[in-house]
């Protein structure tokens, strides 16, 4: 087994008095694709801002290749190697796709697999074909391919994607899980929340049930297939 | 002909300097969201940082347009030092308490103007090989004004390259619609921060210091440009540096062409292009309406509670005080002179004044830049009354608060319809047409003009403009210092009284879920914009009722009372005391009013002022009244903090 990526310990984060997340652990191996499921509002999208230093730890460590990473300011997490893809996309919507990726350009980094927009486009063809349109006028779906393909522009190691099959159509999310296959075998750890468990289970090697703020359950896919009640318990609406 | 195309390039090149600060403003404001009050003073600053220059390096042609880099420059620098020192420091503060930091600048730059160039006015240098004039259809025209021509779109054309072309540009572009997702995306903010305000204030810099030849140095050019700026970035669109060109030219031209119409009306005529354009295009020519934003989220703001019992009773000691102060004058004349009497009715005025203001701003959640336009509205409409029909205080203690409303009735109908920036804005030019239409004394314009039509003979003047309206007395039952400072401190009491009654009313509910969200509350059936309205003249009457007090306190009533610089106290004593709890207003203007009455004995006490407002911002971000919050105040026992103080 390889060594951990990624490692959440115990985290606490509060909006205002709010307990969002409570105890929360959780690690990402090299390579490998692990999956937060739950419903909504179970704390899927904290965790993520968490990790990216987006909002407060009140308490527990996030580390990176051992390294802590706890308390650091979003843009050198960012430059650290995590790439995040926020749920709700946040193209720059006055900006060109080309531009869009611009601004999540950054340095070849040793370990990680580097991007150019060609090398993108090669991955999202359709993004090709209006690299001077305005990020606002593309589809949802197209945005969802730019916000991903923006974030690969940092050249990440870790991948944090949050819900990234949400409000997509079915033919979109079948590529979209081609996409995250083909970027796991360019060497990519890769942690992605969602609610879709036909979509998780298409991609991932290991799933976290989440809710409350708390973990639930976790174990690797085949084990989840396994387990009808946890399934019942947490995921079924 | 040849009057009319000079009259054209006249206009375009007095529209450079405008653009130059303009575009600055634009620019910082799209990033930072800092609405930079201080951009007139760093104009300022280009101007005298210029003669400097030009005087040293003598009057060779490249050491002339060296000298305008260098103070360009230097300006930069300057702001960059403004960012890293102070706005760096209170990003996470809530936007509007970063303005008042921005006021604390505007204060010391003033008095360190003052201290190293002194107050007289400073004559331009010509500029060296072009100070000649060119004939244009047999019409002469300065060759400086052809240089000055052709800055705006050389600067215009500069920006868009750098803006559009440059990996710097592309990444402030994306920080303007979306901080927080640059940041994710592994660029550090703060050195895009630090470049846009170098960038911002060295525009305002440079414009400063290439109008030289045609205006100088003087220090009221801070005050002068900045509403102007506010113009042009308004009209043209935040954030929209070609609607800031199209803007700068237009009102250029208003003015040049303006001056030959309505030589007494030029003032008038720019704010009112303003309301035009925000009535038909409400975000400017160019402008796209505000973003919701990804900023940092704010904490949400605590509900207003009533007044707990530690702060009833020591409510209660204020006003016992305050009713107890003319016994211990009438005693003890000696220590407790008329001074104090006279100073603790203008804090009790000025109390009154930042409670409406607190009232549209807080709950209302609608800042207004230009408040003074209904304190100054109600001085005015008290003045105006007893001038021209004689009437008794009494009367005149009524005519001013409905003046007062009515004005605020008025610009409330084009105001309310915009919120956050374009709000403020919108109400700080009203605030300037009505200041312009009584320092122009536009009334007796328009007598005069009616008159001369009808065959009447108009009466000479009737605001007076600069000379104001004096001999505004009490009565002769209050005329006496005692009663008319009894007079005031019943009239301020009762006032607070029925705003926090209004406040604490549904009325007062329903304006606070409107502040909250606005969505939530249409959906459930509220018409957000006419309880704004309402509440806006509510607050409109309460500042015209301040303002009648005021009037018969002095006698007189000036110009002045409606300024930019007496809405900028307001909102400084607003924020100050702290603007999320019904004390704040209070406790900022007794503050505010009570520390410039200190200063004000000093020479530098703008200096001072601003100093201590700076400390303030710095140390105390959530103003006053959070002083229970920190960790000095809770040793102190000072209290329970904001939350609880309503």
């Amino acid at each position: 087994m390889s060594v951990a990526v990624l490692e959440a310990e115990g985290l606490h984060t509060y909006y205002g008095g709010a307990h969002i997340l409570s105890d929360l652990s959780l690690s990402l191996r090299d390579g490998e694709v692990v999956v937060l499921l739950g419903r909504n509002g179970a704390g899927k999208t904290t965790t993520m801002k968490s990790i990216m230093g987006l909002v407060r730890v009140r308490a527990g460590s996030v580390t990176m290749h051992g390294r802590n990473i706890t308390g650091w300011e979003p843009h050198v997490i960012a430059c650290a190697g995590v790439g995040y893809v926020p749920e709700d996309r946040r193209i720059f919507s006055d900006l060109t796709i080309m531009e869009n990726l611009e601004v999540g350009r950054q340095p070849a980094r040793e370990g990680a697999p580097t991007w150019t927009p060609e090398r993108l486009f090669e991955l999202f063809p359709n993004l090709a074909e209006m690299r001077s349109r305005p990020g606002g006028r593309i589809s949802g779906g197209e945005q969802q391919m730019l916000t991903l393909a923006r974030t690969l522009m940092g050249n990440p190691r870790v991948l944090l994607l949050d819900e990234p099959s949400e409000g997509l159509a079915p033919v979109i999310i079948d590529q979209m899980a081609a996409t995250i296959q083909a970027l796991k075998e360019q060497g990519l750890s890769i942690l992605l929340s969602e609610q879709n468990l036909h979509f998780a289970t298409s991609v991932s090697d290991r799933a976290y049930i989440i809710e409350k703020g708390r973990i639930r359950y976790d174990g690797t896919m085949e084990e989840l297939a396994a387990n009808a009640e946890v399934r019942n318990t947490y995921l079924t609406v | 002909m040849g009057d009319f195309i000079v009259t054209l390039l006249t206009g375009l090149s007095s529209a450079a300097a405008l653009f130059l600060v303009a575009s600055g403003l634009s620019i910082i404001f799209g990033v930072t969201r800092i609405v930079n009050f201080a951009h007139g003073s760093f104009y300022m600053l280009g101007s005298y940082i210029g003669v400097t220059m030009v005087t040293a390096l003598g009057s060779g042609g490249i050491a002339y347009w060296l000298a305008l880099l260098i103070a360009a420059v230097a300006v930069g620098v300057i702001g960059v030092a403004m960012e890293v020192l102070l706005l760096r420091r209170v990003y996470q503060a809530p936007e509007l308490f970063q303005l008042i930091a921005t006021f604390g600048v505007i204060l010391v730059i003033q008095d360190v103007t003052l201290w190293i160039w002194g107050p007289e006015d400073i004559v331009g240098p010509r500029a060296p090989g072009l100070s000649g004039a060119v004939t244009i259809f047999g019409e002469k025209l300065p060759e400086y004004d052809l240089v000055l021509i052709a800055v705006s779109p050389v600067v215009l054309i500069g920006l868009w390259l750098l803006f559009n072309r440059t990996r710097w540009g592309t990444l402030v572009r994306a920080a303007t619609l979306d901080r927080q997702m640059v940041a994710a995306l592994g660029v550090n903010q703060r050195w895009l921060f630090t470049g846009v305000l170098f960038l911002g204030s060295a525009l305002a810099g440079l414009g400063g210091a290439i109008q030289l030849p045609k205006g100088g140095a003087d220090l009221l050019m801070d005050f002068n440009i900045i509403a102007a700026a506010f113009v042009v970035v308004v009209v043209g669109g935040m954030g929209s540096i070609g609607g800031a060109f199209l803007a700068a030219m237009l009102i250029g031209l208003l003015q040049t062409f303006g001056i030959q119409i309505f030589p007494n009306s030029t003032l008038i005529l720019m704010f009112l292009v303003m309301a035009v354009v925000l009535i038909f295009r409400p975000w400017g020519l160019l402008g796209k309406p505000e973003s919701p934003g990804h900023g940092p989220v704010e904490a949400p703001e605590a509900p207003l509670r009533p007044a707990n019992r530690k702060l009833r009773i020591i409510g209660s000691g204020v006003l016992a005080f305050l009713l107890m102060l003319p016994v211990a004058h009438l005693l003890l004349p000696s220590i407790i002179g008329d001074f104090t009497l006279v100073l603790v009715v203008e804090i009790m005025i000025y109390v009154l004044f930042a409670a409406a203001l607190h009232f549209i701003m807080g709950p209302g959640g609608l800042v207004s830049f230009g408040h003074a336009a209904f304190f100054g509205g109600g001085a005015y409409a008290a003045a105006l009354m007893v001038k021209f029909t004689d009437a008794p205080m009494e009367i005149a203690f009524w005519v001013a608060p409905i003046g007062a409303a009515l004005l605020a009735i008025l610009f409330g109908w084009f105001c309310v319809r915009l919120t956050g920036v374009y709000f403020a804005m919108l109400t700080l030019a009203f605030a300037q047409i009505a200041w312009a239409i009584m320092f122009q004394d536009a009334p007796a314009s328009v007598a005069k003009a009616l008159g001369e039509w009808f065959g009447w003979t108009a009466v000479e003047q009737i605001t007076a403009g600069d000379d104001g309206i004096l001999g505004i007395w009490p009565a002769e039952w209050a005329s006496s210092r005692v009663t008319y400072y009894y007079l005031t401190v019943g009239l301020v009491v009762a006032g607070l009284l029925v705003l926090r009654r209004i406040l604490f009313a549904p009325f007062g509910y329903t304006l606070r879920a409107g502040r909250d969200s606005p969505l939530r509350a249409a959906a459930i059936g509220i018409d957000l914009k006419q309880h704004q309205w309402i509440a806006f003249t509510i607050s409109g009457a309460f500042a015209g009722l301040a303002g009648a007090l005021f009037v018969y306190s002095k006698g007189s009533v000036f110009p002045t009372s409606m300024e930019i610089a007496r809405s900028f106290d307001a909102l400084l004593m607003v924020l100050l005391g702290g603007v999320h709890s019904l004390v704040g207003p209070i406790v900022g203007a007794a503050t505010f009013t009570w520390l410039n009455d200190i200063f004000n004995e000093l020479s530098y006490w703008r200096f001072l002022l601003g100093a201590t407002i700076i400390a303030l911002v710095l140390l105390l971000p959530n103003g006053l009244v959070s002083l229970g919050d920190t960790s000095v105040g809770r040793r102190l026992g000072l209290g329970p903090g904001r939350e609880a103080l309503a």
